[in-house]
């Protein structure tokens, strides 16, 4: 296990690193230079000179990738150019909504998917189990902001039993924070639920067919009792690497449904940052969502090893 | 051979809206770009079949034309990851365990770390929105995908007789993978193209609703949908048709899908059910 867990890890820094160069050099292929970029047109040159000294854009471009690097790793951003504020500050400060956005939306589809997928499979074949694929077909189809917008019509400003939009922050209490957050969540939620559903039906089916369900049946467990004790387990493996993934699918979905409900969460801070040109604060939320990525890819992985003992020995 | 009920069906629905796109290449009712402000918000019927947008633009010559702008975007953005994915994959696979293999396996897992959102504001921040850039991040991201299954797909084809035949008769395994394993993966890889095309609207539809996709004039779903945001609550047809449009076309090409792979790969059949 440990030694699986430092070859995962070395894998982690790998990408984490390129995916940075990666960043790095798009930003830096920006014709001009993003300090002339960022002013725009009508700026002087002294001004350009000034930013370019501010943004470290001074130095060679092996030098420029080290500091911006390095700072990260310091948990150092750089300095929003609009803001005026440290990008740390300001993603910290939209993580606590976008973060917990996401968590609920997780929670919800996990919470709702397993159930029903697990239903699916126990009466497969059947109508239940047509009417579950039918409607998880559907939930697919389904775009997400879409989704939102008929939310907020019939829950928010027809039956007004959830704010349309905005959020309180998490000092007005937890429950109106919450509250702002459920639409969103639901939103969120729909397609990845439909997903899930059809991944832990068809991992259960899967499972059912196997000679140890036969021989718990035969053993005079009842289909339930064979299902819960020894189907589910092992159906959840390939359940939980979908729940990883996604978790991020849900971080990065947040960015376009935080635009429906106006949620000061990352989403709204990256179109900010586009469309004031402030590549500081893009390029820092890219990698941070990146880097949120691919260490959840790393911490499903080992969680897949820990349940699974033949994953960790000769892939 | 029985031809799946789903793969009919969304079939079906799937060719109406690419009629509807073909269509608007030559005739909509009205041009797209007609701006009638006397007639804005008017009610369907009367002239406007299925009436007209804020701005008086008639509602169903604009969803003709954004079934054209999806459609594009999701048929480009599939092809550019086959084109780049598949020899990749082919080619890993015939060096398996080899340098080439590991470093597009690791590239691949790379593209994969970047959500498709993500890839598609990078590019956007740094080149400007337009329809390109949105078929360039969607694209780009279809490259793993197609990759990782041809990958997978060929290295089950390699240990097969005929294709020792084929190394025997003195060929090499650029030309054994295009004449002899390609043709034997081409239904997986036709299953995934289907797949990937019903993401690639999706993600169009969501790119334009954000406005990173295509610019004005172009008519496109998701930016019908941000337009009608404001005029929802008093005008429900402005979002739930553009909205309608993405569900169908979406729906039917994940039909097709599913239908494809029971009729073209009936072990998967077997293991499922």
């Amino acid at each position: 296990m440990v030694h699986y867990a430092a070859t995962r890890l070395v894998s982690l820094a790998l990408s984490l690193i390129a995916a940075s160069l990666v960043i790095f050099a798009v930003v830096e292929v920006i014709p001009g230079d993003p300090a002339a970029y960022m002013l725009g047109l009508n700026a002087s040159p002294e001004a350009v000179e000034a930013l370019r000294r501010d943004l470290g854009l001074t130095g060679g471009l092996v030098e420029r990738y080290l500091s911006w690097a390095g700072g990260m790793l310091r948990g150092d951003f750089g300095t929003s150019y609009t803001y005026r504020v440290p990008v740390a500050e300001l993603v910290v400060q939209r993580l606590g909504v976008s973060l917990p956005l996401a968590l609920y939306a997780l929670a919800l589809s996990t919470l709702i998917a397993l159930p029903i997928g697990m239903l699916a499979a126990a009466r497969r074949g059947r109508a239940v189990d047509y009417g579950i694929m039918g409607v998880t077909q559907l939930g697919i189809a389904v775009p997400n902001f879409w989704f939102a917008m008929l939310l907020v019509v019939l829950l928010a400003i027809t039956w007004q039993v959830f704010p349309a939009g905005g959020f309180p922050g998490w000092d007005a209490g937890v429950g109106p924070a919450l509250r702002a957050l459920t639409l969103p969540a639901v939103a969120l939620a729909l397609p990845q639920a439909s997903i899930l559903a059809r991944v832990m039906r068809s991992a259960l089916i899967d499972t059912l067919g196997q000679d140890y369900i036969r021989t718990a049946r035969a053993k005079g467990l009842s289909e339930g009792q064979a299902i819960r004790n020894h189907g589910v387990r092992n159906a959840l493996i390939p359940v939980l690497t979908i729940i990883g993934l996604q978790f991020s699918f849900l971080l990065a979905g947040a960015i376009i449904i935080e635009k429906v409900f106006f949620l000061p969460g990352l989403g709204l801070l990256i179109f900010q940052g586009i469309t004031q040109r402030d590549l500081v604060v893009v390029e820092s939320v890219v990698m941070l969502l990146v880097f949120a990525v691919i260490v959840v890819t790393f911490l499903v992985d080992l969680a897949y090893a820990a349940v699974d003992p033949r994953l960790r020995h000769g892939r | 051979m029985r031809v799946p009920v789903q793969l009919v069906l969304g079939a079906a629905l799937f060719a109406l809206f690419l009629g509807a796109a073909l269509l608007s290449l030559v005739w909509t009712p009205f041009p797209v770009t007609d701006l009638d402000i006397a007639a804005k918000l008017a009610p369907p019927g009367g002239g406007h079949l299925l009436g007209t947008d804020h701005l008086g633009r008639d509602m169903l010559s604009m969803l003709m034309a954004g079934a054209r702008t999806s459609i594009a975007v999701a048929l480009v953005a599939v092809g550019i990851g086959i084109l780049l994915g598949v020899p990749l994959g082919l080619a890993a696979a015939a060096r398996r365990g080899s340098l080439l293999d590991e470093v597009i396996m690791r590239g691949n897992d790379l593209i994969f770390a970047f959500p498709s959102l993500v890839i598609a504001i990078l590019i956007t921040a740094v080149f400007g929105p337009s329809a390109l850039n949105a078929i360039l991040a969607i694209g780009i991201f279809n490259i793993p995908v197609f990759a990782r299954v041809a990958r997978g797909a060929a290295l089950t084809v390699w240990p097969r007789e005929f294709i020792l035949a084929a190394r025997v008769a003195g060929k090499g395994a650029a030309l054994i993978s295009a004449e002899h394993i390609l043709p034997n993966i081409a239904n997986l890889l036709v299953v995934q193209g289907t797949i990937q095309f019903s993401m690639g609207v999706l993600a169009e539809a969501g790119l334009s609703y954000v406005g990173l996709g295509a610019q004005p004039p172009t008519p496109s779903w998701g930016r019908m949908l941000a337009d009608a945001q404001t005029f929802f609550y008093g005008y429900p047809r402005l979002a739930i048709l553009p909205g309608l449009c993405i569900v169908l076309t979406v729906l039917g090409l994940n039909l097709m899908g599913d239908g494809l792979r029971d009729l073209l790969d009936p072990r998967l059949r077997r293991n499922v059910r």
